[in-house]
Order: C-alpha cells, then sequence, then structure tokens
C-alpha cells in the first residue's frame, strides 16, 4: 500500500452486519471500531450506528457501519436496513452449524435484494473456539468461491482478521464514487433544521 | 415473547411506528408484532411480485413489466407537505439520520371545467395563470395577503375577523372570492376534501392556506416531498428507532387474543400460545374489531404507465386535484404520480394512484375522469377499504386505535391522530420543541 495522501476526502459507504443473533456482530464492530471486546456483549442501547475510515492507497475509506439492533431475531430486519448498503458482512459462528446455513440465506437475500454491486464478505467468526468447530473452513471457503463473496475466518475477542476483513472489503469497493447513485441531485431535499447527520462524524466522546 | 412490556404495539403502520419509536427513546419498554412478514401494514409499498400476490393471488407480473424488487408501489398514496407535521416528526424524533432521501415532488395541479392547470406557485405564476380571470386574481391575491400576513397572536393583523367565529365562507365573500376561485383555494391549495369547511371557522383554512405557502415557500416547484423507493421507508426508519433504543420487533406473528384484567384494562396480548403481559396496547383498526366502527371507504386505483402524464406537464411526479364541483360529486378525486426517479417503479415506468372517498356502488366508476388522464394504462389494479375508527378513546381499558389513513393526500391528519394517541397513552402534551434523542451511536 502507498503512503497515505493526508488531502484525500474520505469516501463514505454504507457497511451492514447480517446474521443470526449471537454469532459476534456487534462484537465485530466493537473490535473493528473502538478495539474493544466483552465477554459478555449487552447490545448497547442506542449505539447501532459507528463509522471508521480505512487508508487505501491514495483514497481514504470511510465506513459508515449499521449493526442490526436486534432486528435480526424474529424475521424482523427491515429492508430499509440493507438498501442502498455498498458492502455487507454476513457473520456465522463457526461453533454453530445453523448459524452457518442462515448466513447462507443472508448471502442469497443480498443478492436477490441488495444493490447490484455489493461487495459481500463472509465472517466465520469465533475462529478462537477451534476445538467446538462445527464448519469446516473448507465448506465455507468453498460455498463462498463459488458464490463470487470474500471469506475470512475471523475471532472479535482475539482480533484475528477483524482489521483484514474490512480492509479486503475496501480494496474491493469502487474508488472513484459511491455505489449509492445520487439520481437527480438538484431533486435530493437535505432536511435542513435538526438534521442530526451534520453532527454525526464521532469526535470519539464514549 | 413471553415478558413485561409497558407498551404492547401491534400492527407496523407509519402511526404505530412513531409511537413505538416514540415511546422507545421515551425509556419504556416496547413490544411491536405485525401479522404480515412486511413492515408497513395497510401503509406498505410492495414490489410486484407481491403486489400482485395481495390483489391477484398466483398470478406472476408479466416479464415486460421489468424486475419486481425495482418498484415499490405505495398502497395508501400520499406525499409529505414540506413543512408539514411529519417533517417536523421526522426532525424531532431524529429518524432523518437513517440516511433517508426525500425528493421534491415536480407539480401540482388542478382540474377545472375538463382541463388541467397548474396551480400557480408563485406570484408570478399567479399572474400569468390562465385558471383565473383577471378580477379573479385580484381578489384571489387580495385573499392570501390577509392569510399571509394574519398573525393569531397580533390582533391588528385579523381586520376586524374572530376566525375563531367567521366562517370560510364569509370570509370568502369579504374578499369577493367566488365561485371557481373558492374551489381552487379550499380544494387545491388549502386542501380540503370536501366543502364542509365553507360553514365552519375559518382559522383552520386560514391555518392550511399559510401551510401550503409555507411548504411551497420551503423548495419552490411544489410543496410537497416524498421518500425515495416509497413511502414504506416511513414505518421503517421508525420502527429502526424503536430497535435501536431497546424494542423488540417480531413479524409474521398473528395476535391470538388481547388480555384484559377484572377491571376490562388490558393487561396482556397472546401469540402463538405466550402472553406478552403490558400495561397499554396500541394498534390498527385490523387488531380489534369489535372495537371500532366503519366510517366509509375510500377506492384507490394504482395504474403502472409507461409513460408520463400529458397533462401534468410530463412531470416525472405530480399530484392532482379534481375537485368535488368540477365532476358534481361530494369529496375530491386525487391523482398522485411518481416514477422511477423516486424508485418506486424501473427505468422508465411511471406509477399513478387514483383515489377518492367512496359515493355510490360503484366506485371505479366515480374515480373514470382521473383516469382517463392516465391513458393508455399498462396495468392497474383497483381496491375498496372500509374506513375504521375507534369506538372509545383508550381512557377505561388502556386499548389505544388509530384511525384508518383517509383519502386526503397528505400526512396531516395522520400525524394528528398520532399526536392524540401519543397524549392519551401517556397522558403529556405532546412536545413539539423535543430535541432529536442523544446518538449513543458516534
Ligand atoms: N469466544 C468468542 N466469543 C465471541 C466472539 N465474538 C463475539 N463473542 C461473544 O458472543 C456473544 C454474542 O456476541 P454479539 O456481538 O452480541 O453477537 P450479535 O448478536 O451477533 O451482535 C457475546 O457474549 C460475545 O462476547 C469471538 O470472536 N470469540
Ligand atoms: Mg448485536
Amino acid at each position: 500500500m502507498n503512503d497515505i495522501n493526508p488531502s484525500a476526502k474520505p469516501v463514505s459507504f454504507k457497511l451492514v452486519l447480517l446474521g443470526e443473533s449471537a454469532v459476534g456482530k456487534s462484537s465485530l464492530v466493537l473490535r473493528f471500531v473502538r478495539g474493544q471486546f466483552f465477554e459478555y456483549q449487552e447490545s448497547t442501547i442506542g449505539a447501532a450506528f459507528l463509522t471508521q475510515t480505512v487508508p487505501l492507497g491514495d483514497a481514504v475509506i470511510k465506513f459508515e457501519i449499521w449493526d442490526t439492533a436486534g432486528q435480526e431475531r424474529y424475521k424482523s430486519l427491515a429492508p430499509m436496513y440493507y438498501r442502498g448498503a455498498a458492502a455487507a458482512i454476513v457473520v456465522y459462528d463457526i461453533t454453530n452449524y445453523d448459524s452457518f446455513l442462515r448466513a447462507k440465506q443472508w448471502v442469497k437475500e443480498l443478492q436477490r435484494q441488495g444493490n447490484t454491486n455489493i461487495v459481500i464478505a463472509l465472517a466465520g467468526n469465533k475462529s478462537d473456539l477451534s476445538d467446538k468447530r462445527k464448519v469446516d473452513f473448507s465448506e465455507a471457503s468453498a460455498y463462498a468461491e463459488d458464490n463470487g463473496i470474500l471469506f475470512l475466518e475471523t475471532s472479535a475477542k482475539t482480533a484475528q482478521n477483524v482489521n483484514e476483513i474490512f480492509v479486503a472489503i475496501a480494496r474491493k469497493l469502487p474508488k472513484d464514487r459511491p455505489i449509492t447513485d445520487k439520481n437527480e441531485i438538484d431533486n435530493i431535499i437535505i432536511p435542513k433544521v435538526g438534521d442530526t447527520r451534520a453532527e454525526k462524524p464521532g469526535k470519539g466522546c464514549c | 415473547m413471553d415478558g413485561e412490556y409497558d407498551v404492547v404495539v401491534l400492527g407496523t403502520g407509519l402511526t404505530e411506528c412513531i409511537i413505538s419509536g416514540l415511546m422507545s427513546v421515551n425509556q419504556k419498554k416496547v413490544l411491536h408484532l405485525d401479522r404480515n412478514q412486511y413492515y408497513g401494514g395497510e401503509s406498505a409499498s410492495l414490489p410486484l411480485d407481491q403486489l400482485y400476490e395481495k390483489f391477484r393471488t398466483g398470478i406472476k407480473p408479466p416479464e415486460s413489466f421489468g424486475r419486481s424488487r425495482d418498484y415499490n408501489i405505495d398502497l395508501i398514496p400520499k406525499f409529505l407537505m414540506a413543512t408539514g407535521k411529519l417533517v417536523k416528526i421526522l426532525r424531532l424524533t431524529g429518524v432523518t439520520r437513517y440516511n433517508m432521501k426525500f425528493l421534491l415532488i415536480d407539480g401540482s395541479y388542478v382540474y377545472r371545467k375538463g382541463k388541467v392547470y397548474k396551480v400557480p406557485a408563485t406570484a408570478m405564476e399567479v399572474a400569468t395563470t390562465s385558471l383565473l380571470g383577471m378580477f379573479e386574481k385580484r381578489y384571489v391575491k387580495n385573499l392570501l395577503t390577509y392569510v399571509h400576513n394574519y398573525d393569531v397572536n397580533d390582533p391588528k393583523t385579523h381586520e376586524n375577523m374572530d376566525l375563531t367565529k367567521v366562517t370560510m365562507g364569509e370570509v370568502y365573500k369579504k374578499y369577493g372570492v367566488s365561485g371557481d376561485s373558492i374551489d381552487f383555494l379550499g380544494h387545491s391549495v388549502a386542501l380540503h376534501p370536501t366543502d364542509d369547511y365553507l360553514n365552519k371557522p375559518a382559522l383552520d383554512t386560514v391555518n392550511r392556506l399559510k401551510l401550503y405557502a409555507d411548504s411551497l415557500a420551503q423548495y419552490g416547484k411544489s410543496p410537497y416531498v416524498y421518500p425515495e423507493y416509497g413511502l414504506g421507508e416511513l414505518p421503517q426508519v421508525f420502527a429502526r428507532l424503536c430497535a435501536v433504543y431497546g424494542g423488540t420487533y417480531m413479524l409474521e406473528k398473528p395476535v391470538a387474543r388481547i388480555v384484559y384484567d377484572d377491571e376490562g384494562k388490558v393487561c396482556g396480548v397472546e401469540s402463538q400460545g405466550e402472553v406478552a403481559k403490558c400495561k397499554a396496547v396500541v394498534g390498527d383498526p385490523s387488531y380489534f374489531t369489535e372495537k371500532v366502527r366503519k366510517v366509509g371507504q375510500t377506492i384507490r386505483v394504482i395504474c403502472i404507465l409507461n409513460h408520463p402524464v400529458a397533462s401534468c406537464d410530463n412531470n416525472k411526479s405530480f399530484q392532482l386535484i379534481i375537485p368535488q364541483n368540477q365532476v358534481g360529486r361530494k369529496h375530491d378525486i386525487y391523482v398522485c404520480g411518481t416514477s422511477f426517479v423516486h424508485k418506486s417503479a424501473p427505468e422508465g415506468k411511471y406509477i399513478a394512484i387514483v383515489s377518492t372517498t367512496v359515493e355510490t356502488n360503484n366506485p371505479e366508476a366515480e374515480v373514470k375522469v382521473g383516469l382517463d388522464l392516465l391513458n393508455p394504462i399498462l396495468d392497474r389494479f383497483v381496491y375498496v377499504l372500509d374506513n375504521y375508527e375507534p369506538i372509545e378513546d383508550g381512557s377505561k381499558d388502556n386499548v389505544f386505535i388509530s384511525k384508518s389513513y383517509d383519502a386526503s393526500t397528505h400526512f396531516e391528519s395522520c400525524a394528528d391522530d398520532v399526536v392524540s394517541i401519543y397524549e392519551r397513552l401517556t397522558g403529556e402534551k405532546f412536545d413539539w420543541s423535543r430535541a432529536p434523542p442523544e446518538q449513543a451511536e458516534e
């Protein structure tokens, strides 16, 4: 990789996490954004949106990371959640075979409903628990290859491959412009008063 | 789902989702259920195959229509007034941060004596429109100047009229506004669906005229905005807000029974053999058939077109109002047009929805005048819905039921219902100045 160009303006991409409950989606985000891990990760009220930048050659990629806010339980994840997503990490737990089957369903759903050029990465999480492994590396890897998606085994606990999976995604994103096409720009209304989007970029208060 | 909640909400229509979002932000424990496998209930936007499934079960849409997922067709056509109450609620709840994009509707039109006119939007357009005659223009302009200057708190602007007593009919008379000008102002600017307002205090109409003018001034062109991907996005963003603040969502969850205690107060909701205990229940009329009454019917005809509508300047989006008097009816007919620009349809396709309050036994014939303006129509889906409202206000049993979405073309009455339910449910006044919730998100 080249040196970071300090004048590069970050290009924002929406990235969503998908996968069964308790596979470690929120943990992966917290590890990537804040370098933290909690053995008993409680869903943090109000924390379902984080940002993190990844330097990549001349460009700076800014991920706007959406977490499910628990809506993956009970079949209640809304389509607006993955609307306009440039990338998705579909997570399963290597110690839980059902979570792998569910991950495959999510990949299918994204290929059907998602953005046409969405970058999908499959994450076999909890790789630190390999003694309890139920999903073979080779099976998941073959599946990913067949479907043309990225694949890594990760551990939010040990940080193994966490940065790597985000960087791998960043490399596959189109460099020149975000995928979310800005159709008819002059027609788009940016909410004026009280638009919290303007306040979002984090100073990292917490 | 068995557990204890402050409130269980039934149906994920817009009204219900706003309430659950507000309650969740207020740190109440919310459980939100829907019998359907999608969000939005009657206010959903559906992809084409789901639309076919709903109206023509078993039949698949023709391939020439393009990909099903590129359609997001509203079941209830409405637009948002740019400075209306729903936009205020979007801001004060902070859901604007969920990347929603709003697009301006290109133009607003009105039908008069068999022809379609652009509703004059600026002083310039008022001066040049062929909709009004020369004298009419002056009278209308004088009245609009009065409305513009009118300030409830400043008697000097009232010109000796107490608008809480004087009727709108009398105000028109004072300004010499008559006939077609009244139709134009009352229906395509004040957006009254009938002429009942003429005999009511003028204040409401004056406020409606102000809302239109303010909304128009916000972005120009038209007073209406509309979310990309359709109205079905609205309930979903409020559902996300609720979930982010700890609310639980369950779709495809049939409701078996509402459980009451000895005093007749609600204490739980039963579904699939489990009971969620709760202090209050909120829901749409379809979950409470014995607690609502029918208050009329609305017909809506969803039309898929492969061309823009010529009489509305070939715009890619528009609203057209056919005032009741112009076609010998009691209720206005509305046509809402959107297109691929709004992601309602794939490239090159347009969606127009014609609607009105049903007055006869042949509702489809009632909207013919609207449909005729859209020809040729590729495909159409006609449906008539009963409108319901709750019989009681919820004070006895803590069950708070929303009203069906009416035929009006904007969300003002829906927002009024939200505020009313919120106030009855919490016992507090709705705070229009509340700040968006803290963003624990970084
Ligand atoms: N051993 C191990 N535990 C993990 C890992 N990632 C997450 N967990 C644990 O798995 C549980 C569920 O994680 P969470 O991030 O809440 O899952 P989510 O429901 O998919 O968001 C928590 O107890 C985490 O501590 C991991 O890589 N290794
Ligand atoms: Mg989580």
